[in-house]
């Protein structure tokens, strides 16, 4: 058989075998069997060299030609099987992915409206300067009542609905505080600069601006009022502070508290022991829908209640009332947390229902900062 | 206190309309709770009249009434009032209509076993005019059947209900209400006539002895009293009757009704007695221990020394300052009355109130002080009402004892206003507000001296006197004016502590733990299982008689609260709290605890896995982290909570005596408490005992050496005793060779088949960082070779073949 007509043979036989070959092993067997070192295409190249000079050269060039053809053919080949299985393989891979994922953890915890408003709260007046002041829920009725010119006997003890401490060896009369204004007198008082524990406010000179949020407690109960319950008081003692300036803070709070351009307040003379002149304040606002929104409409919602610091408080704590003055305001935290958010049962914030956390509460990076937003 | 708009207007020339007085109201603290026009909600109640009462056949207290209720037919009427009954005219209302007093609207068609009714007959208090619900409205038989009781009672004027705050005595009659919207400049103020009215002869009785005990507290200052003789007692004209029933007081008789009317009218509470009825002497005296006193609401109080009486031979009469006797009640057969007008210490009327615990209209105006003034002037007011309503003859007064007048004056700097409010007001102005208010002031210049009239005990200094100039001129007048800022950045607002919180609540939440607020009083049974029960930590009066001890953790709280998710149903919870435990009375007692509690088994269909004691030791390591502490570094203590199941739990601890939290699986005996299946995994961890990061004099971190040389690992399986801890054998492989070792994991634990009973085969993989050149396989060797020394010396283990 003539060279050609052997190059020709192979190159049908091979291009035949490679059309036949199905999968990467048989076109590999293909390779071996053209192009390995035994192949027929190998064979071929070797007779060669037993060819006469004047003839290797030509030979040469069409076997060497027919190596390059079936090379390129097997590997176009074995692309195209390689292809083909990975496609297979991948089609075999496929997974069904609207089957649901293990929920985050940041999706499934919450943290209560109650931390998440104090948060909004603090991050309000650390812009105006303020500190966090905090003391304890058993105070002493000295704390609580009598140094916030409370008088015994006073119809004004009354008001509070106080839980009191049963008895105790040491004679002092105990109740759970009824109010966060003993923080107050803590903060002010001369001698209490070194508190017996870490996380009691030692007294200050004044310039004084705390806020002090914490648990309070009355004896009452219903949609409204729980036994335990959140206040946050401001206080602020220089020598200069007065009304007007009180009016300017509660309304700035107000306004960033619940993110909105204006809130209408009315202040309304009132009394407390405490603080004289004393006011109550409404925020106007619009009730007629399901939502309470604030900065519209025509009614008036008690928020919260304020004044000059009593002079008779002042002395107690050792500053001279003609020198110092300042004011203090109060306000219930749950109550501003259902205004702002929605929730119109307070008894619920204690519950500790799942369905009321998981709805009511805030995710976990939901960080209020002004520079990000109070509430997202 | 409620009063009506016209009853306003006998004590205040004034145009201004029931909407302008209850803003005015407001603005100078006499907070209107509510405006009521009673003619508009109480529009559908008719009178009516009982033509039949029989009682039910099917019942012992109801009665079946046929009412005719002018509509031309009988109407069947099923009721449970004790004085529903033939002939009665009363007050009925038909179905569709709602009835204030029970926040309901009436049904009709309604069958009240097995009778029908249609409609119903009303109580006062159904129809809130006053807290009487003993029976239905009882009317006069001439009142007539099918009018709209409001046109018939005359209740169409406007009725307008402030609250007081309890400084403000003077603002509690009408009179002193006139007085300060008239300061406001809203009218003119209408003068009483109190002045002397001549007596018919000398007093029957000697002016009342105080006959008290050397000291025990007295609560009477004067007493005024005066009798009248023959005089024709029995129901008081109808405008004062309509008057009353305006407020929600019922009428009693002519003499009753004139100490009510003044009392709301002018603030001055007034007692009558029935003068045949007193036995022997009356006296002023303590009350006796023990003593017993039928009082006016019908019930009978036990007295005691800290009291003050009137009493007669045989007994107190009357509760002083307080509420009148039974036995010396007027009636409408009562013809010599004593009339006393007395004065009063407030705060012993406020103890004897809060004792006794009788709420009354005296008691109400007297704890929050009476104007001193008023005593004998008021005693002359009842005279010319007596003498006008029911005649007779008033005798001489008889007056013991002396007023307390406070004749408070202060020297005011007329700046104090502008240096307290910021309100800046003329000296002119200021002079006229304290004229209208009835305030005298003296001297010129700045500082003035300023009479207190006698009905304002409360002002007593220079802060009251700038309020209410304030309260005059309106604190909406107040200019708002910023608090000066701060000239630089806001420093650090809060303390470690305080921050310590915020952390632990994010970190938790993070970590998909839901945060509850949960009471600091739980039960006393919790509460000793649980470390507390100390007797002083108890409330002396509790909300709930369960809810008795504070709480000394914070896992009896999360566990209820998950005993009752569970009972609604959802068996999956993850709970924190980050709040305060007590565990003793004084401040330092307090300490403010993160504290968890996971349970359930969420199913998924990439697995379930069931809670352990490592999701709790996992929170309180993640807590420890965020705080700045690493757990593993922190000594680890395999004595558990009482709490704790004893073989799944631990305690972590700084050094050998400081104990800063537990973790642990719950015991079945705290399960079983709390109904809950379990496992559950708690942990409690005490943030205020975490030391506070030693403060360095920069921020820069320690220097990061990096090497460029490739890691090398190595793994090892130990076969140890199955009780000695995975810690040693970290603990021994970390310390083979410090130099070497960057890190020890454990990848693997194992017990049971091939490892021998009492055993377990523990994986570390120890991680080798060379630091100036590449280890050679020998280098490598020779640390193995330590490792495996160490551990082996350190708990006896030996590696698995």
């Amino acid at each position: 058989m003539s060279l050609d007509a052997q190059i020709a043979s192979l190159r049908a036989e091979i291009s035949a075998a490679t059309t036949a070959a199905t999968d990467e092993a048989a076109i590999e067997a293909v390779r071996v069997g053209a192009l390995g070192k035994k192949g027929s295409v190998s064979a071929l190249l070797a007779t060669l060299g037993a060819l006469p000079a004047d003839e290797r050269k030509a030979a040469g060039a069409a076997i060497n030609g027919l190596k390059t053809e079936v090379t390129a053919l097997i590997e176009a080949k074995a692309a195209e099987l390689a292809r083909s299985a990975l496609d297979a393989r991948l089609a075999a891979e496929r997974l069904d992915i609207t089957l649901p994922v293990r929920p985050a953890p940041t999706a499934e915890g919450r943290i209560h409206p109650v931390s998440q408003v104090i948060d909004e709260i603090t991050a309000i007046f650390s812009d105006m300067g303020f500190s966090i002041a905090e003391g304890p829920d058993i105070e002493t009725d000295w704390y609580n009542f009598t140094a916030l010119n409370f008088p015994e006997g006073h119809p004004a003890r009354e008001m509070h609905d106080t839980f009191f401490m049963a008895p105790s060896p040491d004679g002092i009369k105990r109740v759970l505080r009824t109010h966060t204004s003993p923080v107050q007198i803590r903060t002010m008082l001369k001698g209490n600069e070194k508190p017996a524990a870490p996380y009691l406010t030692p007294a200050i000179d004044p310039p004084i601006r705390v806020v002090m949020p914490g648990r309070t407690y009355r004896h009452d109960s219903d949609q409204t009022h729980t036994p335990m319950f959140h206040q946050v008081e401001g206080l602020v003692i220089d020598k200069s502070s007065h009304i007007g300036q009180l009016r300017w803070v509660l309304e700035e709070f107000l306004k960033a508290f619940f993110e909105v351009d204006n809130v209408t307040l009315r202040f309304r003379p009132s009394f407390f022991p405490f603080t004289e002149p004393s006011m109550e304040v409404d925020v106007q606002c619009d009730r007629s829908g399901a939502e309470v929104k604030i900065g519209e409409g025509s009614d008036w919602l008690e928020i919260l209640g304020c004044g000059m610091v009593h002079p008779n408080v002042l002395r107690n704590c050792g500053l001279d009332p003609d020198v110092y003055q300042g004011f203090a305001w109060g306000m219930g935290i749950d109550r501003i947390a259902m205004l702002k958010y929605g929730m119109n049962d307070l008894r619920a914030f204690f519950d500790a229902d799942k369905r009321w956390l998981d709805h009511y509460g805030f995710r976990p990076l939901d960080l209020p900062t002004l520079f990000g937003g109070l509430s997202s | 206190m409620k009063f009506t708009l016209d009853w306003l207007r006998e004590h205040l020339d004034t145009t201004a309309s029931a909407e302008e007085v209850g803003k005015a109201l407001t603005m100078i603290g006499l907070e209107v709770e509510e405006i009521v026009d009673p003619a508009q909600k109480l529009k559908p109640f008719v009178v009516a009249h009982i033509v039949e009462a029989k009682p039910h056949p099917n019942s012992d207290h109801l009665n079946l009434c046929k009412v005719d209720a002018g509509t031309g037919a009988l109407i069947d009427v099923v009721c449970g009032a004790p004085n529903a009954r033939t002939g009665l005219k009363s007050v009925f209302a038909a179905p569709g209509t709602y009835i204030p007093g029970k926040d309901f609207t009436l049904k009709a068609g309604v069958v009240i076993r097995g009778e029908k009714s249609d409609g119903m007959l009303c109580s006062a208090a159904e129809l809130e005019l006053s807290n009487d619900h003993d029976g239905i409205i009882e009317l006069p038989a001439d009142a007539p059947v099918g009018v709209a009781y409001v046109e018939y009672a005359k209740l169409g004027t406007t009725v307008i209900d402030i609250s007081i705050t309890p400084n403000r005595g003077d603002a509690t009659g009408v009179y002193g209400i006139a007085r300060d919207l008239a300061a406001f400049g809203l009218g003119t103020l209408k003068h009483t006539d109190m002045s002397k009215v001549a007596s018919k002869g000398p007093s029957p009785i000697p002016p009342l002895p105080h006959v008290f005990e050397e000291g025990q507290p007295k609560a009477i200052r004067k007493f005024a009293g005066r009798v009248f003789k023959g005089i024709k007692n029995g129901p008081s004209p109808d405008w004062l009757q309509q008057r009353l029933r305006a407020v929600g007081l019922r009428p009693i008789n002519a003499v009753v009704d004139i100490t009510n009317l003044v009392s709301l009218g002018w603030g001055r509470p007034l007692h009558a007695y029935d003068a045949d009825k007193i036995v022997g002497t009356a006296v002023l005296r303590n009350g006796k221990p023990g003593e017993e006193f039928d009082a006016l609401d019908n019930k009978v109080y036990r007295l005691d020394e800290t009291m003050t009486v009137i009493a007669d031979d045989l007994g107190p009469l009357c509760l002083g300052g307080v509420m009148g006797g039974i036995r010396s009640g007027t009636t409408d057969g009562t013809v010599n009355v004593l009339m006393e007008c007395a004065s009063w210490d407030p705060d012993l009327i406020a103890q004897t109130g809060r004792k006794t615990g009788i709420v009354s209209d005296a008691r109400y105006r007297l704890e929050r002080s009476v104007d001193p003034a008023l005593t004998e002037p008021g005693l002359e007011l009842a005279t010319r009402l007596m003498l006008e309503l029911v005649g007779g003859e008033a005798m001489e007064p008889v007056i013991s004892g002396e007023d307390v007048f406070p004749n408070t004056v202060v020297e005011f700097p007329l700046s104090e206003v502008e240096r307290l409010t910021g309100l800046e007001t003329s000296a002119t102005e200021i002079e006229a507000i304290f004229g209208r208010l009835g305030f005298k002031l003296e001297g010129t210049g700045n500082t003035r001296s300023v009479k207190v009239p006698s009905w304002r005990p409360d002002v007593t200094m220079k802060a009251d006197l700038a309020e209410e100039v304030m309260r005059m001129v309106g604190v909406d007048n107040v200019p708002v004016d910023p608090l000066p800022r701060l000239n630089h950045v806001a420093p650090r607002m809060l303390t470690t502590l305080q921050n310590r919180r915020r952390l632990a609540r994010r970190t938790l939440a993070a970590r998909g733990l839901d945060e509850a607020v949960t009471w600091s009083f739980i039960t006393e049974d919790a509460a000793k299982r649980f470390g507390g029960g100390a007797a002083d930590l108890k409330l002396a009066n509790p909300i709930a008689s369960e809810l008795t001890d504070m709480r000394p953790s914070l896992l009896p709280g999360l566990l209820a609260a998950a005993q009752r998710n569970t009972n609604r149903g959802f068996t999956d919870l993850k709970l924190f709290e980050v709040g305060q435990v007590f565990h003793s009375v004084q401040p330092e007692g307090q300490r403010t605890y993160a504290t968890g509690i996971r349970l359930g088994t969420t199913r998924h269909w990439q697995g379930a896995a069931k809670v352990s004691v490592f999701d709790a030791k996992a929170d309180i390591a993640a807590l420890l982290d965020a705080m700045g502490h690493d757990i593993d570094k922190l000594q680890l203590v395999t004595e558990p909570a009482a709490w704790s199941h004893p073989g799944r739990g631990g305690r972590i601890q700084l050094g050998p005596k400081v104990v800063i939290g537990w973790f642990g699986e719950l015991h079945p005996n705290e399960l079983a408490a709390y109904d809950l299946t379990g496992p559950v995994a708690a942990f409690e961890l005490d943030l205020d005992a975490i030391p506070e990061p030693r403060r360095k004099p920069t921020r820069s971190k320690p220097a990061l050496k990096l090497s460029d040389l490739q890691a090398v690992s190595r793994d090892f399986a130990f076969v140890v005793d199955r009780d000695v801890p995975a810690e040693k054998l970290l603990r021994a492989a970390r310390n083979a060779d410090k130099a070497l070792i960057a890190g020890v994991d454990m990848f693997d634990v194992f017990e049971g088949k091939g490892v021998g009973d009492g055993k377990k085969s523990l994986g570390l993989a120890v991680t080798l960082q060379p630091v100036d050149k590449t280890l050679t396989d020998e280098e490598i060797d020779k640390v193995a070779a330590a490792v495996v020394a160490a551990v082996a010396k350190a708990t006896g283990a030996t590696l698995r073949t």
